[in-house]
Order: C-alpha cells, then sequence, then structure tokens
C-alpha cells in the first residue's frame, strides 16, 4: 500500500510539474512549486518508510520548512517593483522564448 | 492487532493519495488562478494529513511517531498560511479573479 | 532533463529561480531514493531553499527579463559538446552502479566502514569520514564558505550607508502591519526551527545532520524573520559586526583544534591525542569542529543575505525617492 501511495504521489507531483510550466501567470508558478514542494515532503517520508530508514523524517521537516520560507522569500520581494502582475504579459514559456523583447527595468 | 493497525493504515494512506491526485488534477484543469489555489492548499493539507496518520498507524518505535507528529503540525500551520499569503500579495499586485457575467451584475451592484 | 531545458528557454527570470528550486528538489529526491541521507539533507537545505532565496532577492534588485544574446555563441557550443562526448566516452569504461570489485569499493572505503565504529565510536560513518578521517578536506570546505562571505562582502558593503539605512527601515516596518498572519505565525515558529538546528547540529553523530545542514536551517530561520520584520528588527540582534566575528570564530575554532593536537603531540587533526582515551578524544574533536563548521555555514549565510538585502532596500528607498 505505501509503494501505491508513492506512486501516486509521484503522479501529483508531474501533474504539479506541468502547471509550474505552463501557468501563465507568475502566482501559477509560485502555488505550483509550493505544491511540489509539500509532495515531496510527503513523498521523502514514504520513501524511507518504505526502505525502512526512518531518519529520514528528519528530512522531510527540514524540507517542510524550507518550502515555507522560500514561498514567504518569493512573495516578499514580489512587492517590489520588478514584479508587477501585467495582465497583457500571460505567456507560456515558449512564448517569452521567441518574442523579442526590450529589457524593461 | 497487527492486521487491523496496517487495516487502518491503508485505508488512511489510500484516501490520501486519492485526495492529492485529485488536487494536482484540479491545479491543472481550473481555468482561474484563485480556484486553482483552493485545489491546491485544501486538499495539499488534507492529503497531507491523511497520509501522516496513515504512516502514524504502521511506525513501531515511538520516535517515529512524534517525529510524524511534528511533520503533520508544522503542515497544517504552514499550509493555509502560504495560501493566505499567496492570494494576497496576488491580490495587491493586480492579478483580478475571473468572475463569470451571470455574478457579475450583483457584485457591481453592491 | 525536462527542467533543466525548460531552465535554458525561459527569459524570464523568476520563473527561472522557480525552476531552479524544482530542479534542486528532484536532484534531493534522488540522493533519497539512492539511500544517501546527508547528502539529500543538505540539498533540500541548501539547493532547493536557500540558493532560490538569494536568486531572488538579486533578481528583485537586477530586473526580471534576460536580455537576448547579441550573437549566436557557436563556439562556445562546439566546446561544451566536446567535453561532453569525452565525459560520455570515460563514463564508459567505469564499472556499473554498485558493482562489488569496483576499484571504489575496495581500497578506502571498506577500511571506514569497518574501522569506524571501533576507532570512532559513533554511529553515522558519513560524520565519522567528514569530521575525522577527512577532516582536512572539510577544513578546506569551512575556509571556502568563509571566503565565499567575505568576497561578497568586499562586493557589496561598499556602497552601504548605515545613516540611510534606519530611515529605510521606519518605511518598511510601516508597510509591514498588515502582515499580520504571517508575522503571528513567524514568531511562533521561530523559537521551535533554533530549537531544530540545534537538534541537527548535535544529532549529527548519530542520523543525518550535522554542522553544514544545522547551519543552514538556523541562517534560513533568521532570514525568515529579517524578511518579515525588516531589517532593523533583525540586526538589533544579530548585527552586521556580529555575524561577521562568529563567521571568523568558527574557522577559527576549526583550525585551533587542529592546532591543539599538533601541541598535544599528535599529527593536525589527530583527535586521539584530546583526552586520555583515544574515543573520547575523537567525540570532542568532531563535536567542537562540528559547531565551528556550524557557527560559519549560519554566519556566512546570513552575511550574504543581510548585504542582498540592504542593498535592495536602498534601492527600493532610491525608487521611491524619484517621482517626489
Amino acid at each position: 500500500m505505501i509503494i501505491a501511495a508513492t506512486l501516486a504521489i509521484f503522479a501529483a507531483m508531474a501533474l504539479a510539474l506541468t502547471r509550474a510550466v505552463l501557468g501563465p501567470s507568475l502566482y501559477d508558478r509560485i502555488l505550483a512549486v509550493n505544491m511540489f514542494g509539500t509532495k515531496t515532503v510527503l513523498l521523502i517520508a514514504l520513501l524511507g518508510f518504505l526502505m525502512g530508514r526512518p531518519e529520514f523524517l528528519d528530512i522531510a521537516i527540514v524540507y517542510a520548512l524550507i518550502n515555507f520560507i522560500s514561498v514567504i522569500g518569493v512573495l516578499r520581494y514580489s512587492g517590489s517593483n520588478a514584479f508587477k502582475h501585467d495582465n497583457k504579459a500571460d505567456e507560456t514559456i515558449e512564448k517569452s522564448a521567441s518574442r523579442s523583447d526590450k529589457w524593461t527595468p | 492487532m497487527d492486521t487491523l493497525m496496517s487495516f487502518f493504515s491503508g485505508l488512511c494512506l489510500l484516501v490520501g493519495a486519492l485526495i492529492c491526485v485529485s488536487g494536482a488534477v484540479g491545479v491543472n484543469r481550473f481555468d482561474d488562478f484563485y480556484t486553482r489555489m483552493h485545489a491546491a492548499s485544501v486538499t495539499d493539507t488534507l492529503g497531507a494529513a491523511f497520509i501522516l496518520i496513515g504512516l502514524m498507524f504502521i511506525s513501531d518505535q515511538f520516535i517515529v511517531i512524534a517525529k510524524l507528529m511534528i511533520i503533520l503540525l508544522l503542515g497544517l500551520i504552514v499550509g493555509p498560511t502560504t495560501s493566505h499569503v499567496l492570494a494576497k500579495a496576488a491580490l495587491k499586485n493586480g492579478l483580478k479573479p475571473n468572475i463569470p457575467e451571470q455574478s457579475r451584475d450583483d457584485i457591481s451592484k453592491k | 532533463m525536462i527542467v533543466a531545458i525548460a531552465i535554458i528557454r525561459t527569459r524570464d527570470l523568476f520563473a527561472v529561480t522557480m525552476l531552479l528550486s524544482i530542479y534542486g528538489l528532484l536532484s534531493a529526491s534522488f540522493f533519497v531514493t539512492l539511500d544517501a541521507v546527508d547528502v539529500a539533507f543538505t540539498e533540500a537545505a541548501v539547493g532547493a531553499g536557500i540558493s532560490g532565496l538569494l536568486m531572488l532577492v538579486a533578481i528583485s534588485i537586477t530586473g526580471r527579463k534576460e536580455q537576448r544574446a547579441k550573437r549566436k555563441p557557436f563556439i562556445a557550443l562546439l566546446v561544451v559538446s566536446l567535453t561532453a562526448l569525452l565525459l560520455f566516452y570515460g563514463i564508459s569504461d567505469m564499472p556499473y552502479f554498485g558493482v562489488p570489485d569496483a576499484p571504489i569499493h575496495n581500497h578506502v572505503a571498506p577500511r571506514y566502514i569497518q574501522d569506524s565504529m571501533a576507532e570512532v565510536g559513533i554511529p553515522n560513518v558519513v560524520t565519522s569520514v567528514l569530521a575525522t578521517y577527512r577532516a582536512f578536506d572539510t577544513f578546506g570546505e569551512v575556509v571556502v564558505i568563509f571566503t565565499a562571505g567575505i568576497g561578497v562582502l568586499a562586493l557589496l558593503s561598499a556602497s552601504n550607508n548605515h545613516s540611510q539605512a534606519k530611515n529605510i527601515v521606519s518605511d518598511q516596518n510601516a508597510m509591514d502591519k498588515r502582515h499580520l498572519v504571517i508575522r503571528v505565525v513567524t514568531k511562533i515558529l521561530f523559537p521551535f526551527i533554533l530549537l531544530f538546528a540545534l537538534y541537527v547540529q548535535f544529532h549529527g553523530d548519530f542520523g543525518p545532520g550535522g554542522g553544514f545542514q544545522a547551519g543552514v536551517v538556523f541562517a534560513a530561520a533568521v532570514i525568515l524573520y529579517a524578511m518579515l520584520f525588516g531589517m532593523g528588527e533583525a540586526t538589533k540582534v544579530f548585527s552586521q559586526s556580529l555575524v561577521q566575528f562568529v563567521a571568523a570564530i568558527g574557522v577559527l575554532l576549526y583550525a585551533s583544534v587542529g592546532v591543539a593536537t599538533l601541541l598535544l603531540g599528535g599529527d593536525f587533526f589527530d583527535y586521539n591525542y584530546l583526552a586520555n582515551d583515544p574515543i573520547a578524544g575523537q567525540h570532542i574533536g568532531i563535536l567542537v569542529i562540528e559547531s565551528g563548521v556550524g557557527c560559519t555555514v549560519a554566519a556566512v549565510m546570513m552575511m550574504i543575505f543581510f548585504s542582498f538585502n540592504d542593498l535592495q532596500e536602498q534601492q527600493n528607498a532610491n525608487n521611491n525617492k524619484e517621482p517626489e
């Protein structure tokens, strides 16, 4: 049963990853990364049990904290001018790579 | 007693995994940021709680149960806080929710 | 691989940071499946969390979009492809993963694994290798971390003006009163994170952990506090001079253990001479150097973050003053 749960968490992580790559706005990507992080915490706990080494739970605690601090950090710096959300500027990664852009300070 | 514990553990793990996967599917299929965030935060926290409780049933040492409880408490405190902060920052920076047409009239009248 | 390609193709530097932290997480998951617990610990803490955070602060100073390259770098591409081909050719000759008669498993590693318990007496073999058998290498790592911190200070402190910093701080605090929920949660969590950092530090003998990971967790807690309450509050406790002092003390502690063993009659970093009983000497030596490592890592992370943050607050103040 743990194996089934682990595979399900893998699937959830892959889905979150597609949202991180696609998500049109900045905040979709932050959300996807946060979700990826919490799924990783669960994955580490499950893998620790699967392999019979409960020391992995320390890593899970650290990663839960680090995930939290990272997302708060991201949102803290999103108050600065570089991150103002521009409703016209939502685009997927491929489009942003191919259009020729001027650097906006 | 052992089989009862592993039965409950299997049940909790299954429910938790289903909730997590459904949350991930929801994040992909909803079409607005705020609805996606609702899917992500609710299912994340709840699914994590179920999976961790399921793991608690089959662990044999007390220290492992204690660490799992610490992870659970941390997740319960941190999960909703993160979604609150995300939503607040998104709203403050100008991301507008996608309100469908029929309910838009009520809101603008108030 | 998908994440790496996405990182290269994205223009938006912020998305790149997100993808980089996902990449760090995936590496940590790999290490977990390979049963390498300490490495996964450090990778999760540093690669996925702190590096992303520091890059974010850098981006908030420089700007969000990457400039399009002026000309296609063909020669660089050629050199990289040649190097990759040579590496593949070299790898194909290596023995398979986990084969018992590979050279790496036959010379030094069995001796460490078999004799570690008898000679050092702590269950965690990684810590015993890092702290005793290869203490000199770990000393080099600590000095490298310290040098990186000094480098950042040398580059970024030149434009710092401390009297201006106090005016900036008052604006920042007024803005933050809206963030009540997160401030309360941070205040609740902060002592537990510090306690956990101490736990990781001293539990490194028995489980994964040790000085590096503990320093990163400690610095992460202080960075969280500094981000939410402004630099003024954080520098009341951890002023710049205190942080620099602690970083230097860490390296000094480490080196002085080595010098002490020299003075007591052994080789450099030979802990057997630190006490009457060699096993107790090993324990004392490992304890002191891990404390030194933890101090230095925490202090350097805080130094780097504070320098970036000062720069960013100055820039914010300049931007806010321009329309007036």
